[in-house]
């Protein structure tokens, strides 16, 4: 293509990049960098219908007059990175020199809101991710081997997980597991422990949500992975077949290093995914025990008073996150497609 | 048939117009944004009947007004006109300044309104006020009376309450309490600290202190109440303590008073709905001031809007909250602040808690941060992972960090 004709065939998707990613991520970050102005407080008498009493508030006309020098606020620097909301630097380095062990420093590592979500998004991607991928490749091969009738059935069932909208999923469980619920109860019966709740041990949370994240994201890997299977060499089966391989030798031999590529594309989407956990936290109200970077996103903007600068920062630290952990599997894809470079 | 559509038409519109007339504004737009409670949704009705004839009235009634308030009134035309809010909410809007003095309007138009309706600040009138809620004690009465119990008014004695009714074995879980994670268990730190003659900040400053022995005391009281709630109590908000309630759970719980309406109505079963009775709030360790808070919800008008629409507005919403509003359903609705509510038996833990002397919910543009702060800190200490000190002074740095950030310190 000519320089000229790829200039006016890209224009249109470089200028929708520009406008829809380049520049609210400009706009995230310069807001990381910003805090509001300090306000000027004075106290003043407040009467409301249960009496009077006097109260701080915030005098407008000076803070207006700060605002109007400089709109954008003050400029913090990383300031917002390295406070206790985020990276929390002065206080990990006080806990470093007061823990004994390495085991006691994450522990009350945790305490800090940033690790507490890190520990459990980072737990929550690296459980179910491969879990995803395996359950995903064994219900492809299972629907794969179905009669031709049953498989339309099959293959609606399998995605039915998918297409319910994480946050009613996440909801109807929540109901389901409650100590009063169906599974809840069965639960209590089976181990025999009238007192037994699901939602009241961080452990069993973890493992709720976990279990959860890999039900309703399995079906993505298997369609994935049933399209994959349709494009599986028939002459090399086969040819497998007749050399004597059994089921089993012809799917370690033949269908998954077929599907390899395959993987690494699920992995990829799996973990930037799972990284941004969010609505399974909402849906089974399980901000005590379990956090993660997007739900402290919103709960900065869900307060009664945002915290912007602080949801950019966690904003800009999630994309920060992502970058890391597809770096791997980005590097791989780039090397593959420039075998020279 | 026809005849009888077309006549019936005429006649609503007729009567319609007529009550447009009766709000006395010559034109202009009304817009409301507000919570969706019943009570409010009679308000946002009330203010609806003066459309027509020039006037525009359209009303944006969410769960989520705190999340679009602010910017619906921050532009010029602004969206809304006027936004209802409580005490809390209030001061999202007076940090952004988006709403404008009523001193002039009530001046001129004001004479119905009730002069403890109305919500000053630093001398300004903000806002109108219309009703008043708070938390209180809510019981069962045909549990109590075979434990052989008086309702309890200070909450050791609903612990030693709530002890005799498990050993009885009335109920394992007799305990209720909205204290899911988030904002519901830090409103009821809020009630206990208060409870505990606690105070939230220096005075004068915006500098937290609350880690001293009333919010430990506070958080340990929390604790042992936990210990008579359903397990899951830290997933249970508002609406699912009510569930417990009607499901015949629980016999004795800390509870809004705009909803023990529900509690009572028909489609709970007889026996709940039938023992369901009220008291005023309970006082803790000792105190005189009840563990609880007090809430108004009442309207406001935006600043960035012309004189003429915020007239209107003004006067829409009067009409909204005027005396001629209150009857027999909406009196059951809230407790009422217009002039003429005769409280009714619905109302009776309210008005005790303000007779009591219970203190309004701070109206300080930085306690919604220290809430926050709580509601995600006090978790540890409930769940046995810290003890009381260190929750409070993670509660403490988690505010300092956010009050930092906002310009606060």
């Amino acid at each position: 293509m000519k320089h000229k004709t790829f200039f006016w065939f890209f224009l249109p998707t470089a200028m929708a990049m520009f406008l829809f990613i380049a520049l609210p991520l400009l706009s995230v970050v310069s807001q990381s960098f910003h805090v509001p102005h300090d306000k000027v407080l004075i106290t003043v008498e407040n009467c409301d219908p249960f009496g009077c009493t006097s109260q701080t508030q915030i005098d407008h006309t000076l803070t207006q007059e700060l605002y109007e020098a400089e709109p954008l606020g003050q400029w913090a620097g990383l300031g917002i990175y390295f406070d206790r909301g985020h990276l929390a630097i002065k206080e990990v380095g006080e806990m470093w020199r007061g823990s004994s062990d390495l085991g006691d420093f994450f522990s009350t590592l945790k305490n800090l809101p940033f690790y507490r979500a890190m520990g459990f998004t980072l737990t929550f991607t690296f459980v179910v991710t491969p879990f995803v991928i395996l359950v995903g490749f064994l219900i492809a091969l299972a629907v794969n081997s179905l009669h031709q009738r049953l498989k339309g059935l099959m293959i609606f069932f399998s995605l039915l997980p998918m297409i319910v909208t994480p946050l009613i999923g996440s909801l109807i469980m929540f109901w389901m597991i409650d100590s009063r619920g169906i599974i809840g109860t069965g639960l209590q019966v089976l181990l025999d422990n009238p007192d037994l709740s699901l939602k009241a041990s961080t452990g069993l949370t973890w493992v709720t949500l976990i279990i959860y994240g890999i039900w309703h994201s399995a079906p993505f890997a298997f369609i994935v992975f049933y399209a994959g299977l349709q494009t599986v060499p028939k002459e090399t089966l086969e040819s497998a077949m007749i050399d004597g391989a059994t089921r089993l030798q012809q799917i370690m031999h033949v269908v998954i290093p077929h599907l390899v590529p395959l993987v690494a594309f699920v992995a990829l989407m799996q973990l930037m995914d799972n990284f941004r956990v969010f609505e399974p936290i909402i849906g089974f109200n399980a901000e005590a025990h379990a956090t993660s970077l997007s739900w402290i996103i919103y709960n900065d903007l869900g307060g009664e008073t945002r915290l912007l600068s602080s949801a950019a920062t966690t904003s800009v630290l999630t994309i920060i996150g992502v970058s890391i952990l597809l770096a791997p599997v980005l590097v791989r894809t780039w090397r593959e497609f420039n075998p020279k470079g | 048939m026809l005849n009888k559509k077309i006549a019936f038409a005429i006649t609503f519109a007729a009567l319609s117009s007529s009550v447009w007339a009766g709000c006395g504004i010559d034109g202009g737009r009304v817009s409301i944004v507000g919570n969706e409670f019943p009570a409010i949704q009679a308000v946002g009705s009330a203010a609806a009947e003066c459309a027509g004839g020039g006037v525009e009235v359209t009303k944006n009634l969410t769960a989520d007004h705190q999340k679009i308030n602010v910017q619906g009134m921050t532009g010029n035309p602004a969206e809304y006109t006027t936004a209802i809010i409580a005490n809390s909410s209030i001061v999202a809007l007076m940090v952004d300044d988006v709403i404008r003095p009523l001193d002039d309007l009530v001046a001129k138009h004001g004479q119905d309104i009730q002069k403890h309706q109305l919500v000053t600040v630093d001398g300004n009138i903000m806002a109108v006020a219309f009703m008043a809620n708070a938390q209180h004690l809510v019981f069962r009465a045909d549990i109590l009376a075979e434990a052989g119990l008086n309702p309890p008014t200070t909450y050791e004695e609903m612990l030693v309450a709530a002890a005799i009714i498990r050993d009885m074995g009335l109920m394992q879980n007799p305990v209720g309490g909205a204290y899911k994670a988030g904002w519901n268990i830090a409103e009821e730190f809020v009630n206990m600290y208060i409870g505990h003659g606690g105070e939230f900040f220096e005075p004068g400053t915006a500098k937290v202190s609350i880690n001293n022995q009333a919010g430990v005391d506070a958080l340990h009281m929390m604790k042992a109440l936990s210990h008579f709630m359903n397990p899951d109590y830290l997933t249970h908000d508002s609406n699912a303590t009510s569930a417990e309630w009607k499901a015949g759970n629980v016999a004795i719980m800390n509870m809004w008073g705009s909803r023990v309406g529900p509690l009572k109505s028909d489609e709970v079963a007889a026996e709940v709905a039938s023992n369901t009775d009220i008291a005023g709030p309970m006082t803790v360790g000792g105190g005189s001031i009840p563990a609880a808070t007090l809430w108004w919800d009442g309207w406001t008008v935006a600043k960035n809007i012309s004189d003429e629409d915020a007239e209107a507005t003004f006067l829409a919403m009067k009409h909204a909250v005027r005396p001629e509003m209150l009857n027999d359903e909406t009196s059951l609705l809230a407790v009422w602040l217009i002039k003429g509510y005769e409280p009714t038996t619905a109302s009776r833990g309210v008005v005790a808690a303000a007779q009591m002397g219970t203190k309004p919910y701070p109206m300080v543009s930085y306690q919604g941060l220290l809430h926050s702060a709580l509601g995600a800190e006090i978790i540890d200490f409930m769940m046995g992972k810290e003890d009381a000190a260190t929750a409070l002074a993670d509660v403490e740095a988690a505010y300092t960090a956010a009050a930092k950030e906002k310009g606060y310190l």
